[in-house]
């Protein structure tokens, strides 16, 4: 398959990552070897294969969040690229606000602070305007069918799939090319998973580039342009 | 970092040693830190962590090392090379301090408003108008009542007593703050206040923060960077999120392992 | 301050056994460096090696030591007490001089060559040539908020002095004026923030470009301090708060005099009571020379 013209958006090159337990006696636990794929603009790419395959891992170091052993993850910022396993924690701060968008399964914010004014914080670290990240968290979260009710209390109290939702418009409100999706629709009712698919599908036509991880074989069919599997990578460790 | 040098930092500590008889508290720590960056500086009791912040502060001669910081006017000075004066100076306007036990960072005796406002007639103010409306201010952004200004901090409560230390550091505009486990000692649910608070006035003010903490919640909720001390000496340093995530050195993944879900 | 003292003729009061006012030539001596030290920094605060007086602290040892190192048996000595003459720390000490030094003493003081005071500063213009000596019980003006001695040399040496504002912060804050009355703090020369001892500020403006020397002992703290003659004493304040003296709404009931400062007497148990000069030799003076008040 000839690769696509443009220049990815990010792309992991001969990756390998163990972790060295050394509570347990120095044992080393290998996660990922090998791992080579690129996302382009408008693709979703989605992570495949099976569970403790190294899935998450590969969109934690995606995001910097876990160190990576060896090879290049190549991060397009404007007309350069920035290798995120060699950049400094002040690059890859400052990447986290322009280019890469994490949504994880999990939300993890401080108390006392509403849903709404959650998201809004995100979009302004993401370089909204106030007043544009204020109506746009309105508008995201009246779209992912959160009761306008709770809107300012801390989510803290939320079900799981509320908890979710407010995560989900967290990670999508600001105009980031790379979004990295950790299962964003696990704890969500077949309504809201359709309105999850139809954002992804917006940010794709804006142009941006998504890795993804989606256990939920509709959702997967329908927001996937091309699945990875992540076993190849494993494979690559025997070697 | 090194592709586009962008800002030069505002402080850099190289070397930084400091020895107590034959125990090495600081063992040739080196840390830099950008405007507005918050790192915390994380390990357990007599890891050194403290040392460091006092060392930097300049309250404890180092035995060896260079604490330099990027002043008002641009240059970068050599703290050690300034006269005790200037370096007074710098401390009461540039720089804050933020100490574990509230009744050595306030006067206990001298009411909020004063707290607050000593500061401010430390570097000249001479209007008593202006002064306490400076400080009703910033009670304000703490979250403390304006009914509460002519009360001293003995008659509060130890959440309120951190807030008001951080309103009479922050009066000034201070470009650099260090945080002594500002947390420690308060209730739970104090705590998250109060953090969620600091969390705020960084981000809106662009501080640059070094806090000492053994707690890594804190470390995770309120610092970019985290350096892992034990032994007088640094462990691991890097991304916050990445060290207490990934843990490299086996002394940090024993220091995350131990707590819960940080 | 006359130079009679050191001569070897006369350091011996005739009769006492006592050395000329008391203290032995070379501890004067000790103290006279103090003292030209202290009027070189004005309002600087000088160490001295206090020597333990035949009286009790509180009692003005620090004002009797520098008293008697400066006395020569030329002089005169006028001793005050809340600006009287006639009180039991003012006798005393009068007396004290007068058996080891067998000087001249007064109550007037245009006739004093050297007034000793605790309290107050006479109503009476000082002249060149006189020195008033200062009782001080605690010379340290910023140790009403800061406790560590270290700490309140650092900040004098590097006239960091915001916290002497704190503290009038405060007094406005819970009085809605300044409220310190008594041993307001002033600047002296434009550098040392300074303790005036515990004289009523009305007596603040008293001290600014004063002809006569001004001398302060502390003999508990060990500390000796001046004001050299015409030197600028202000008295520290806000903008919006400027220093004010107290004033009084009625004359002297004995003498009539108006702008000075008044002691309140309690006449009986029904709540007489009248307003009269804190400076009896003021109202005495005022009175021989005719001048009368309501109650008298």
């Amino acid at each position: 398959m000839t690769p696509p013209p443009m220049m990815p958006l990010l792309a992991f090159q001969d990756v390998a990552k163990s972790f060295t337990l050394h509570l347990r006696g120095g044992a080393v636990l290998p996660v990922i070897a090998g791992a080579t794929l690129a996302v382009h603009p408008g693709e979703c790419v989605v992570l495949g294969g099976a569970s403790g395959a190294g899935k998450s891992s590969l969109l934690k170091m995606a995001y910097g969040n876990y160190r990576c052993a060896t090879g290049a993850i190549r991060v397009r910022d404007g007309d350069r690229t920035i290798d995120l396993a060699a950049a400094a924690p002040r690059e890859i701060l400052r990447l986290r606000r322009t280019t890469l968008a994490y949504v994880s399964q999990f939300l993890r914010v401080i108390p006392r602070v509403g849903a709404r004014a959650v998201v809004e914080a995100a979009g302004i670290e993401g370089g909204l305007e106030p007043e544009v990240a204020h109506a746009r968290a309105g508008d995201l979260l009246a779209r992912l069918n959160l009761p306008e009710r709770l809107w300012a209390l801390p989510p803290a109290t939320f079900s799981g799939g509320e908890q979710q939702r407010v995560n989900i418009a967290r990670g999508l409100i600001a105009d980031r090319p790379i979004l990295l999706l950790d299962e964003p629709t696990a704890s969500l009712d077949a309504r809201n998973r359709a309105v999850v698919v139809d954002l992804i599908a917006e940010k794709r036509a804006a142009g941006a580039g998504i890795l993804g991880i989606f256990h939920d074989a509709d959702v997967r069919e329908a927001v996937a342009t091309r699945i990875v599997d992540v076993a190849a990578f494993r494979g690559a460790m025997a070697a | 970092m090194s592709e586009f040098p962008t800002t030069e930092p505002l402080l850099t500590v190289s070397g930084l040693t400091k020895r107590y008889g034959r125990r090495l508290a600081c063992d040739r720590i080196d840390v830099s830190l950008d405007p507005g960056e918050v790192l915390a500086v994380v390990g357990e009791s007599g890891s050194g962590k403290s040392t460091l912040l006092s060392l930097i502060a300049g309250e404890v001669a180092a035995d060896a090392g260079c604490v330099s910081y990027r002043m008002r006017d641009g240059a970068t000075r050599d703290l050690a090379a300034l006269s005790e004066a200037e370096r007074r100076a710098l401390m009461r306007t540039d720089w804050g301090f933020v100490r574990q036990d509230a009744t050595q960072g306030l006067r206990m005796a001298v009411s909020a408003g004063g707290n607050v406002g000593e500061r401010l007639m430390g570097i000249g103010d001479r209007h008593y108008g202006r002064i306490r409306a400076t400080a009703l201010d910033w009670l304000a952004r703490v979250e403390i009542a304006p009914d509460r200004v002519d009360d001293p901090p003995t008659r509060f409560s130890g959440g309120m007593r951190q807030r008001l230390q951080i309103a009479r550091n922050l009066v000034t505009s201070p470009r650099l703050v260090l945080m002594d486990e500002p947390t420690s000692g308060l209730d739970v649910s104090v705590q998250a206040r109060l953090l969620d608070m600091i969390r705020g006035l960084v981000a809106e003010l662009g501080l640059a923060v070094i806090i000492v903490t053994h707690d890594l919640a804190v470390a995770r909720l309120l610092s970019h960077r985290v350096l892992v001390m034990r032994g007088g000496r640094v462990i691991e340093t890097g991304l916050t999120d990445q060290v207490l995530d990934d843990p490299q050195a086996a002394y940090t993944q024993l220091l995350v392992s131990s707590v819960l879900a940080a | 301050m006359n130079a009679q003292a050191t001569n070897p003729d006369i350091t011996v009061s005739a009769g006492s056994g006592y050395n000329f006012a008391y203290l032995d030539e070379g501890t004067k001596r000790m103290i006279r460096r103090a003292i030209l030290k202290a009027i070189a920094i004005p309002g600087y605060q000088v160490p001295f090696a206090a020597r333990e007086m035949p009286m009790p602290y509180g009692w003005g040892t620090g004002g009797v030591q520098v008293t008697a190192a400066i006395l020569g048996a030329s002089d005169v000595l006028k001793v005050i007490d809340q600006g009287a003459d006639d009180t039991t720390n003012a006798v005393s000490i009068r007396r004290f001089f007068t058996a080891t030094a067998g000087i001249a003493t007064t109550t007037r003081t245009a006739e004093a060559s050297v007034i000793q005071t605790r309290h107050r500063i006479p109503e009476a213009p000082l002249s060149e040539g006189q020195v008033l000596v200062y009782q001080v019980p605690i010379p340290e003006p910023l140790r009403f908020l800061e406790p560590r001695e270290t700490e309140t040399r650092q900040l004098h040496a590097l006239a960091e002095y915001g916290l002497m504002h704190v503290k009038l912060y405060e007094d406005i804050a819970r009085h809605g004026h300044i409220a310190t009355t008594y041993a307001y703090p002033v600047e002296v020369a434009g550098r040392y923030v300074m303790d005036p001892s515990p004289t009523p500020k009305f007596d603040n403006p008293k001290m600014d470009d004063c002809p006569a020397l001004q001398l302060f002992g502390a003999g508990r703290e060990k500390r000796i301090y001046a004001i050299p003659p015409y030197t600028r004493v202000r008295s520290l304040d806000f903008e919006d708060h400027p220093f004010r003296v107290q004033s009084f709404e009625r004359p002297c009931a004995l003498c009539g005099a108006r702008a000075i400062y008044l002691d309140e007497v309690v006449l009986d148990d029904a709540g007489g009571r009248m307003f009269v000069c804190s400076d009896t030799d003021h109202c005495e003076t005022r009175r021989a020379d005719g001048h009368t008040g309501e109650a008298a």
